[in-house]
């Protein structure tokens, strides 16, 4: 914080209420009587249920002041339900929840928020058409007299963020035009704004790239430092072993293991915990026989200003092609071009020799595309509609004969496609929105095995999915490209890219920089490829 | 919690997708649908999109048969008489059949996710341009041609503006409402235009087998309106394109053309209905059909039609048409003022939508039990 500030602040503080003295005081100084090590939270044997599902079915928890605590557990374990209790959003039905050294039951968030535990969701919480710093004082605004102080909020907020990093964000941005790391630093400003002990972070590193993490790594390190508890929650394994001093691992609503320690302990012991199983990542051996078919994709010079520049590429059938590229690297861009979703400014899309209409997303699924996009909810499915018709979505009209549909058919072909995804629940009758994270994408994945797509674009098919399902995933893309399916992948997660892909395209600032057969690339050579020269090569360290 | 149930485990050669299936040629359609009609087909023909709809619709007519018994309360030696009480609701859905062909209409865009608030001054131009002296030269022919001809392309104009102007569907058509009246007060020169052909006006006159002409044309509209949304492919684009946009378009539907015809589609329904109001009144003028994007709009809502897009059923929206018709001619036997009326239909509109919410609140709940959400 800069001197000037730091001169007026005394006179403000004489005229407002004891509690804005908070303004003044470093910001991430560990409250007055936070002792180190000192257990600050503690659950015991906490149970909830809804009716009908005992989502937490004996929680056993210990979080220390100044530890980095992760949370495991597959999709559906109870960790969203374990985070909603913390944050008073559930009561638990019994058990004990001990913070700071007493029993605790919060009424409601703000409760818990007033204790000094803050939640950062994984779908930011945030209200977009207002500014940054009104978001990170929403409900405890700095006001006299019913009115607003918007120059003092703006200076605690900008110390705020400057103590995140990030000083460079302007307290009166609309939160609409940040970035997703941009939107994550604010929320996380807001858990400050309430002097926090405990800061829960409910999978933070899914919307940021590679080195966005390490700044957020970093931030976190000095949030501990100062005696804040994190609890941090993730499904990256390799995250959870740099950042994370001990481990509880939840499964189906239980804690079967607790405090484990995070850097030592075996990848095998956590996934058998979560799992009852004992391999991590698996991906599926690469066919020993050469049965590339014939060239299915060709890109030429695909242009779109501001995102990509003469991008050039192609696929075979029965080719499984990565793309890795951090976020904002023009990936997803490209490969909704590709698909017509996003006209191209120049350069040509040929499916098997002929070109496709640009930004006609009909044309390329009639030449034979399917795309699964990167946001399941929002860009694929239908929530409310049976999971059959969402299965059919691409191809209901292909069922149907004079305009009419065939629901008999379309059940069928929908049923034979849940029986060979495992898709579970079986019953294609039940609403799509009821289905976990894994089996939703199995869905959309499922739409495009239908009718004879012939090349598949996946981006980030494996996003908020669970270790198990993941597999599950990787083996049946692997399946199609057996059976002569080209496809494209997009992640974030450079292992999946190498570790599926025959071959693999680095992007860096819309551009391709290297293209290489995956066995000849290692995670280290992609990341060093990915992040030199990068955008946020400035940014401070 | 579905992840939870104990997961087989994934054995590393598990995967054998079926074959993909080839593209679909029609021949080979015809085989394997058959196979699957046997059974399955027939069962969903009637059963349809799951009982969700079927559940609101009951509610639906119990509110009805509530009305009823009002009715009979407040006036028992009426409804003590099996002739005025056949009378009586054949003049009810006669009341309801002008608006419940807009209602048809109408629930196609919002469920397509838009918003029709033009339909009464189509109604009112159609109505106009079908009775001018010179339309009405060319004989009943001609002036069902000019209606329907002018709902068509009045909703073509609603739906380019919309889906390729790219204006908000609630701006657009509210421009619409003002200039499409506007276009009918200057053909009409603030006349009322009284038409001359018989059988324009036999129409809203006749009975066939003591029914009258107008209540078939509502159940054709809606009868055809159903099989619309539930049996074809532009049923289920209406619904994809208004629960997901985004994700219909990256299935390849082509989401802009898809909401343009939606509003032609109530562009014809609203010509349709100019000729039944035209043959009501055996005239037309600017001023008709006032407020019915309203009634309209109020009856697809009651009627379970999701204002948001992506759910809602014909049958639900012809059940609110018929409970505000119930409840018009209610008042109108016990001599009620319109006033009243009103206040009703609105408290009707809120009490609606409020035990709606709580039947999803109930459905959802009915879910957690089964073990079915994810939301743990």
């Amino acid at each position: 914080m800069s001197e000037e500030e730091t001169v007026t602040q005394p006179e403000e503080n004489a005229a407002t209420a004891p509690a804005d003295t908070g303004a003044d005081v470093p910001l991430i100084e560990a409250p007055a009587d936070t002792v180190a090590g000192e257990v600050v939270l503690r659950l015991t044997d906490v149970v909830k249920t809804f009716p009908g599902v005992r989502a937490l079915d004996g929680v056993q928890l210990e979080v220390r002041a100044g530890e980095v605590h992760c949370l495991l557990g597959q999709n559906g374990a109870g960790k969203s339900t374990l985070i909603k209790v913390l944050a008073g959003v559930h009561r638990p039905d019994s058990g004990e929840v001990e913070w700071r050294g007493e029993p605790v039951t919060f009424a409601n968030p703000q409760a818990a928020m007033r204790a000094g535990i803050a939640t950062i969701y994984q779908e930011l919480d945030l209200v977009e058409d207002l500014s940054v710093a009104e978001n990170a004082f929403l409900g405890h605004e700095h006001r006299s007299l019913g009115f607003v102080r918007r120059g003092k909020m703006a200076r605690h907020t900008r110390q705020i963020l400057g103590r995140l990093g990030h000083g460079e964000i302007p307290p009166g941005r609309m939160v609409r035009a940040l970035p997703a790391a941009g939107k994550q630093i604010v929320s996380m400003a807001r858990a400050l704004s309430h002097e926090a002990r405990l800061i829960i972070m409910d999978e933070p590193s899914a919307v940021l790239a590679h080195d966005e993490v390490e700044n957020l790594f970093r931030i976190i390190r000095e949030l501990t430092a100062q005696g804040i508890a994190v609890i941090y929650i993730s499904h990256r394994l390799e995250e959870i072993r740099e950042i994370g001093d001990r481990v509880t691992v939840l499964k189906d609503g239980r804690t079967t293991a607790a405090n484990l320690p995070a850097r030592d302990t075996p990848t095998r012991d956590l996934v058998s915990r979560m799992t009852g199983r004992t391999i991590e990542y698996v991906f599926p051996d690469r066919p020993t026989d050469d049965t590339v078919g014939a060239e299915l994709l060709q890109v030429e010079g695909l242009t779109r200003t501001g995102e990509f520049a003469d991008v050039s590429l192609n696929v075979r059938a029965g080719e499984i092609v990565g793309i890795a590229g951090l976020v904002g690297s023009g990936r997803s861009e490209l490969l909704e071009t590709i698909y017509g979703a996003r006209a191209a400014e120049a350069g040509t899309v040929r499916m098997a020799g002929r070109v496709l209409r640009p930004g006609s997303v009909g044309a390329a699924v009639r030449a034979g595309m399917g795309m699964a996009p990167e946001e399941r909810k929002s860009q694929a499915l239908l929530l409310g509609e049976p999971i059959y018709r969402n299965v059919t979505l691409a191809t209901f009209g292909r069922y149907a004969r004079l305009g009419f549909t065939d629901a008999g058919r379309e059940r069928a072909e929908a049923d034979r496609i849940a029986e060979s995804l495992e898709l579970r629940p079986r019953d294609v009758s039940r609403p799509v929105r009821t289905l976990s994270g894994g089996n939703q994408q199995k869905v959309v994945v499922g739409r495009w095995l239908l009718g004879g797509t012939k090349l598949l674009l996946l981006d980030e098919p494996t996003r908020g999915v669970d270790v198990g399902a993941r597999a599950e995933l990787y083996q049946v893309i692997r399946a199609l490209a057996a059976q002569g399916v080209g496809v494209l992948l997009v992640s974030s997660e450079v292992p999946e890219v190498l570790g599926l892909a025959d071959r693999v395209l680095v992007m860096r600032e819309g551009r391709v920089i290297r293209e290489a057969p995956a066995g000849e690339l290692d995670e280290n050579t992609v990341l060093d490829l990915v992040m030199a020269g990068s955008l946020m090569e400035g940014a401070p360290a | 919690m579905s992840d939870a149930t104990p997961t087989p485990t994934a054995t590393p050669e598990r995967p054998q997708l079926p074959a993909q299936s080839p593209p679909v040629d029609p021949a080979e359609t015809a085989v394997a649908g058959d196979k699957a009609a046997s059974t399955g087909n027939r069962l969903s023909w009637w059963r349809g999109n799951g009982g969700e709809g079927a559940k609101r619709n009951l509610g639906l007519i119990g509110v009805l048969a509530a009305l009823i018994a009002v009715g009979a309360i407040t006036k028992p030696d009426l409804y003590g008489d099996p002739t005025w009480v056949w009378n009586n609701i054949l003049a009810i859905l006669q009341l309801a059949s002008v608006v419940g062909v807009v209602t048809v209409g109408m629930t196609f865009v919002i469920i397509g996710g838009g918003i029709d608030l033009s339909v009464g001054a189509i109604v009112a131009l159609a109505g106009v341009w079908c009775t001018t002296v010179a339309t009405q030269s060319y004989g009943a022919g001609g002036m069902i041609f000019a209606a329907i001809a002018v709902g068509i392309c009045v909703g073509l104009v609603n739906g380019v503006l919309i889906s390729y102007g790219r204006l908000v569907p609630f701006i657009a058509t509210l421009a619409m409402l003002v200039a499409a009246r506007g276009l009918a007060a200057s053909i009409s020169n603030k006349q009322t235009q009284v038409s001359t052909s018989t059988f324009i006006n036999d129409i809203a006159a006749r009975k066939v087998l003591g029914i009258p002409i107008l209540v078939y044309i509502l159940g054709a509209v809606v009868l055809a309106g159903w099989v619309l949304l539930n049996r074809t492919t532009f049923g289920r684009r209406t619904i994809a394109v208004g629960g997901n946009p985004e994700a219909a378009r990256l299935a390849g539907i082509n989401v802009r053309r898809h909401t343009m015809l939606l509003y032609a589609l109530s562009g014809l329904c609203c010509g349709i209905a100019a000729i039944m109001l035209t043959s009501q009144a055996t005239s037309a003028q600017a001023a008709m059909a006032n407020l019915y994007e309203l009634d309209a709009i109020a009856a697809a809502i009651i009627g379970g039609t999701l204002l948001s897009g992506g759910r809602g059923t014909i049958i639900g929206s012809l059940l609110g048409v018929i409970i505000f018709a119930t409840i018009t001619n209610l008042f109108a036997i016990n001599g009620l003022s319109i006033e009243a009326q009103n206040m009703v239909k609105g408290g009707i509109i809120v009490a609606a939508v409020l035990v709606q919410q709580f039947q999803f609140k109930s459905f959802t709940r009915l879910l957690a039990r089964n073990r079915l959400t994810t939301n743990t």
